[in-house]
């Protein structure tokens, strides 16, 4: 029976399947239309973000944890030193997300019963920086310090031989807080991946307060005010960071194959794989002609796809459901937040590509060293 | 008195009360603020010339970019030798036709991929890029083919591996006749 139960979780842990499960049922438990937000209601999920839910989910995590360090090949990897990060992480993200969706939800009806908010302080909603908000700090630096000692004392850092230039450990890991982007080093070109997007991640987040000037929710938790905003914040964080730093720790095994939590990282797993570029599928397998010598004309199909998802979605957009936030923002701030939107679902759209169509680039132009 | 008292700076003091100490003249100010500047300048310059030229060693304790590596005879056909991977950082690889050296450098990232014997390609352990024993990429995210380097003949029958010299097959350079030696 557990063997039986151990082998579905393998199954699912695959990063095809839980994906795509985490992608459908993520609207439905952070609703970012009306349409959600009925059925999020209908099927109780706002019931996740009490006292009980908290309770709930606490306790489920804690059993797979628990349940894991039983199995033999679970347990070498949740117990290894550098993975102890990421059993605080998933933690700790669960316990902010309730903390923050709790209050949010509280506040929502707060201000339906047309109350104020539990961040409300009377009677000029000010708080003094010195010393209300010093002394907290203070406290929590402290509190960290001891915790951060205690840990390091407890547990060691593993030492390693000296570094070995012609011998990668394998699997070769980054550190537990870029295996997200290691991850998306999977799916795009060095450049891409190690350069471009972060700057992007990083440039996008210090500019979202420029590009949402909404002014709602501003200085307390909320939800129902800011349910889109808040959607697609949640899925860059939880799904292309988060999920994907568990995914890096947990599923990748040697050979930067995937495994399933309860399978064993062997060596010799074969995974048979063959990756084809676009310019192949279309010239080579479609067409039947062989590839052109030109890169440009060569990977045309890729250049113009990409640039009708980056030129003409905002536009479509634009004329469709987004329109009130084109005439709200302006269309400098819509097509810069565009942009970033469809830079972000970028990763996600080539990891499905890759998976289902073993598709390599869909630019490729190795003689500039230009993928994408 | 509820009179909050004020900051001798704060008044309007007349021009002629301040000592000649005090008043700077304006062209003064300006000239000490330049030299200033520069001198601040040159200093900074210098530091970085410096960290510059740190980067540049007069003498590099590594092996040398060019070495002999045996005979002909000494590589099997089909097998991929791996004896010099660790000094030398390549694979020799024998075939049917001859003899090409490749890099032990994968070309997504630049971690070292292992061969694996049994299912005859190079995979990467760092993001999973898989190469044929040719060095033809055809998994993982890795955009081009390992590099190969140049291989020739001493005089005395040896084979001499050039590191310094490298040969890309996106650019089509493996083609050349320095990149695959006829055995």
């Amino acid at each position: 029976m557990l063997d039986w139960l151990k082998s579905v979780v393998d199954f699912i842990s695959t990063p095809s399947i839980s994906l795509t499960l985490i992608l459908l049922m993520f609207p439905f438990v952070f609703p970012p239309t009306a349409w959600f937000e009925t059925w999020h209601r209908r099927l109780g999920l706002h019931n996740l973000w009490t006292n009980r839910g908290g309770l709930v989910m606490f306790s489920v995590i804690t059993l797979i944890f628990v349940w894991g360090f039983t199995d033999v090949n679970f347990s070498k990897i949740l117990g290894k030193p550098d993975n102890v990060p990421i059993m605080i992480l998933i933690y700790s993200v669960f316990f902010f997300l309730w903390l923050a969706m709790k209050s949010a939800y509280e506040n929502d009806a707060h201000i339906a019963a047309g109350e104020p908010v539990q961040e409300y302080y009377p009677p000029e909603d000010k708080v003094l920086v010195w010393p209300d908000l010093v002394y907290i700090e203070l406290i929590a630096l402290i509190l960290m310090m001891v915790f951060l000692l205690v840990w390091s004392i407890g547990l060691p850092a593993p030492l390693e031989e000296p570094a070995n230039p012609s011998l990668s450990p394998n699997p070769a890991k980054a550190p537990w807080y870029f295996l997200g982007l290691q991850e998306m080093l999977v799916y795009f070109d060095p450049w891409l991946a190690g350069v471009v997007f972060p700057s992007l991640i990083i440039v996008g987040l210090m500019a979202i307060p420029y590009l949402d000037s909404d002014r709602k929710g501003s200085g307390y938790y909320s939800f129902a005010g800011r349910r889109t905003a808040v959607f697609v914040f949640l899925f860059g964080w939880l799904v292309l960071w988060v999920f994907l730093i568990v995914v890096g720790t947990f599923f990748r095994g040697p050979n930067w194959n995937f495994f399933g939590p309860f399978e064993e990282w062997s060596v010799t797993k074969v995974v048979p794989l063959i990756n084809i570029n676009l310019s192949e599928y279309v010239w080579v397998k479609l067409l039947r002609v062989g590839l052109p010598a030109n890169p440009l004309v060569r990977e045309s199909v890729g250049i113009i796809m990409l640039v009708l998802y980056f030129g003409l979605t905002p536009v479509m957009l634009a004329r469709g459901k987004l329109r009130p936030l084109l005439d709200k923002l302006g269309s400098i701030r819509y097509s810069l937040i565009i942009f970033l939107a469809l830079a972000m679902v970028l990763l996600p759209i080539k990891m499905y590509l890759r998976w289902t169509l073993n598709l390599h680039y869909i630019i490729s132009i190795p003689e500039a060293f230009f993928n994408i | 008195m509820s009179e909050k008292p004020i900051p001798r700076a704060a008044l309007n003091t007349p021009q002629d009360e301040l000592s000649p100490a005090e008043s700077v003249k304006r062209k003064g100010f300006i000239s000490w603020l330049v030299v200033g500047w520069v001198a601040f300048a040159s200093a900074t310059g210098t530091f970085l010339a410096m960290i510059v030229r740190f980067l540049f060693p007069n003498v590099l304790f590594e092996p040398p970019q060019s070495f002999k590596i045996g005979f002909p005879d000494d590589f099997q056909i089909g097998v991929v030798d791996e004896r010099f991977k660790a000094l030398r950082g390549i694979w020799v690889i024998r075939d049917s036709e001859g003899i090409y050296v490749l890099s032990t450098v994968c070309t997504h990232l630049g971690c070292t991929p292992n061969w694996l014997r049994t299912e005859g390609k190079f995979k990467c352990p760092c993001h999973g890029s898989g190469f044929r024993k040719s060095g033809i990429n055809f998994e993982g995210p890795a955009p081009r083919p390992l590099e190969r380097y140049r291989i020739v003949l001493a005089e005395n029958g040896q084979i001499i591996v050039d590191k310094s010299i490298k040969f890309q097959q996106e650019k089509g350079q493996w083609s050349h006749p320095e990149a695959f030696l006829k055995v």
